[in-house]
């Protein structure tokens, strides 16, 4: 058993971004998640791992520093919140375009524009279809508890790594405030410059020794031949994760006639929704995305034949709702879906959750 | 006496240097571009530094400046190579990072960055290529371009009701204490790139002394896009530019400054 703590999301992210090696945050201040480096710059890890901590002067420059830090192959990260992740799409783009490893979380807050500082899910798109310009796209994971929030640091590097592609944790303000008991991973020692060189030493900007050819870490390419094999490589990375990286967690699906698929703070909810409907005879169940790119579109494909409906509950006007959709027809059915959803930093109740799935597929 | 009896080691008065990559020259003719990618590429091979000089190229025409000099480099967005090279240069504070960058992506998109590494004294040397004109875009109107000067977006010269004043970058660099050494050089003549190798080489020398923030900036030609020759180029460049943009040492923290009277 590691070490149990009472922590809030924000913080458990700065605290497992120390224990899993990390080399290197920069970031700006926002709300909701600016604790994330005020818990980096108490805790000090340049004294105790290594780690860089910059508070940049942008979220611009801070996702350009971590471009620079993870093309010389190390493990870089920042964090922000919807309108600065919006502000970092143009290094992000670049970042994929690069092949670079980096992990971005995004504490979302409502929006658009300035929006509110309260909670959100509206940047689902922004996420998982890419977000900046050009074809790419992020490995997107959805925490859904504070353990999670700890958890998926190291996976998200884990599979950028894995992939040569940024990581992003997709995750809102109420998560990010939210305190809850969290068992702290073991301290993991950052790389060495050997292994370092080991890991990506065929790519990074580790200085160029007389055994090799110079490296050049760049998206561009003029040829537009090269430049359209450089796309059909990409495309082959994301098929490759489509097939090995999905995972989403079923909920009483089982004898489940309904079926809600929520994904982080919204699938907390729906845990309480499910409870209030089964007590009222309705059989529901629950799809939770912990990727939500890829998409795991094949368990709601499965399920579209023998249910009676979908119900995609975000704090959002309905945007994943659109890959369920997808994924209905993808299983070439015409299973119902519906969305249900809050805007503007309201979390949805789980007695509205219910009301929807009655009004929705009940009362007609 | 036949040419062989010249070709001699101990004839040798000029060689390229090994880390200059023989590529085919994108740079138009006349360009100041192509004088200081040689001197960098002399100055990291006479540092004995090639194996832990990371270079960071702009967006404009030295994008490509990692086809002409064997190092390993990153390419930077438009504007954000010092934010890039502060990425590189903290985690790995061994390495010898710089940045070369022009006018519409230092002055222009890029100012924030710039200003920003420059006052964290970030141990970078920064290269700021000045033709006071967009080249790779095709010769629009930069941040530096001279009031009066005629460029494709200001094609009736530049008006300063319109479009503001000259800016003077290097100087408000001088002003922020982040920086060790800030200069203003040119290539157009055998002594300048003489003068102008040995500022950026005590640039490098100050990075490898992790003494901080070292900026050199070349008043450079851009024969292309002043629609001039080479020659009247660089003509043109002492007349207008250098008035504007006076060449020489800004900032040099080795001197002693004298001690104030009162």
């Amino acid at each position: 058993m590691g070490e149990l703590r009472l922590m809030k999301g924000n913080e458990v992210l700065a605290e497992a971004a120390i224990r899993c090696g990390c080399d290197a945050y920069f970031g700006y201040p926002i709300t909701p998640q600016s604790e994330v480096m005020e818990t980096l710059m108490e805790q000090k890890p340049w004294e105790s791992t290594g780690m860089v901590v910059l508070q940049a002067e942008s979220e611009v420059a801070s996702i350009n520093m971590v471009y620079g830090a993870a093309a010389s192959g190390k493990k870089a990260m920042t964090s922000s919140s919807s309108p600065g992740i919006s502000l970092m799409t143009e290094g992000i783009s670049y970042i994929a375009g690069a092949e670079l490893p980096c992990l971005i979380v995004n504490v979302q807050r409502g929006g658009p524009g300035l929006g509110t500082i309260q909670p959100s899910q509206a940047d689902y798109f922004q996420a998982v279809k890419g977000g900046g310009h050009g074809d790419y796209r992020l490995i997107t994971l959805a925490p859904a508890s504070v353990q999670e929030m700890h958890d998926f640091v190291k996976l998200a590097f884990d599979l950028a790594f894995k992939y040569r592609n940024p990581s992003m944790i997709l995750t809102d303000g109420a998560l990010g405030q939210m305190m809850e008991k969290v068992e702290l991973a073991d301290y993991t020692p950052r790389r060495t410059k050997e292994e370092i060189i080991d890991q990506c030493g065929s790519w990074a900007t580790t200085g160029k020794t007389s055994g090799r050819e110079k490296h050049v870490i760049t998206s561009l390419e003029m040829d537009s031949h090269k430049m359209e094999q450089n796309n059909l490589r990409f495309q082959d990375k994301f098929k490759n994760i489509e097939a090995n990286e999905v995972r989403y967690e079923a909920i009483r699906c089982d004898d489940a006639e309904l079926i809600l698929v929520a994904f982080g703070t919204s699938s907390r909810i729906c845990q309480k929704a499910i409870e209030l409907a089964r007590d009222k005879g309705i059989k529901v169940g629950l799809i939770r995305p912990i990727t939500l790119y890829p998409f795991p579109t094949a368990i709601i494909a499965e399920l579209a034949p023998r249910v009676k409906g979908f119900l995609s509950v975000e704090m959002s006007a309905g945007q994943m709702v659109e890959d369920v959709k997808l994924a209905v027809y993808n299983a070439r059915c015409i299973t119902p879906v519906e969305h249900f959803g809050r805007m503007g930093g309201i979390l949805p109740s789980p007695n509205e959750v219910v009301d929807a799935l009655e009004s929705k597929f009940l009362n007609q | 006496m036949d040419i062989n009896d010249i070709i001699k080691p101990e004839n040798l008065v000029y060689d390229k240097s090994p880390l200059q990559i023989d590529t085919i020259m994108h740079y138009c003719p006349g360009c100041s571009h192509g004088v200081v990618h040689k001197l960098v590429a002399e100055i990291i091979e006479e540092l004995g530094i090639q194996e832990d000089t990371i270079g960071v190229s702009p967006v404009g025409c030295a994008v490509f400046a990692y086809n002409y000099i064997d190092i390993d480099w990153q390419q930077a967005a438009h504007g954000r190579a010092p934010a890039v090279a502060t990425g590189i240069a903290r985690t790995n504070p061994e390495k010898i990072v710089f940045t070369y960058q022009g006018d519409g992506d230092l002055a222009s998109i890029g100012a924030g960055e710039i200003l920003h590494a420059c006052n964290r004294g970030e141990n970078i040397v920064v290269i700021f290529i000045n033709n006071a004109i967009y080249g790779m875009t095709g010769g629009q109107m930069a941040p530096t371009t001279l009031i009066g000067q005629p460029t494709s977006t200001s094609p009736n010269g530049r008006d300063v009701a319109l479009n503001g004043y000259p800016m003077k970058m290097t100087e408000i660099i001088a002003t922020l204490p982040g920086t060790y050494y800030v200069t203003r050089q040119s290539v157009h003549t055998a002594a300048t790139v003489r003068k102008c190798k040995k500022a950026i080489k005590k640039a490098f020398q100050n990075v490898i002394a992790k003494k901080g923030t070292s900026f050199v900036e070349v008043v450079s030609t851009c024969n292309s896009g002043w629609k001039m020759t080479p020659v009247g180029a660089n003509t043109w460049m002492e007349e207008n530019m250098f008035p504007e943009y006076v060449p020489g040492d800004l900032k040099d923290n080795d001197i002693q400054k004298p001690a104030s009277g009162n």
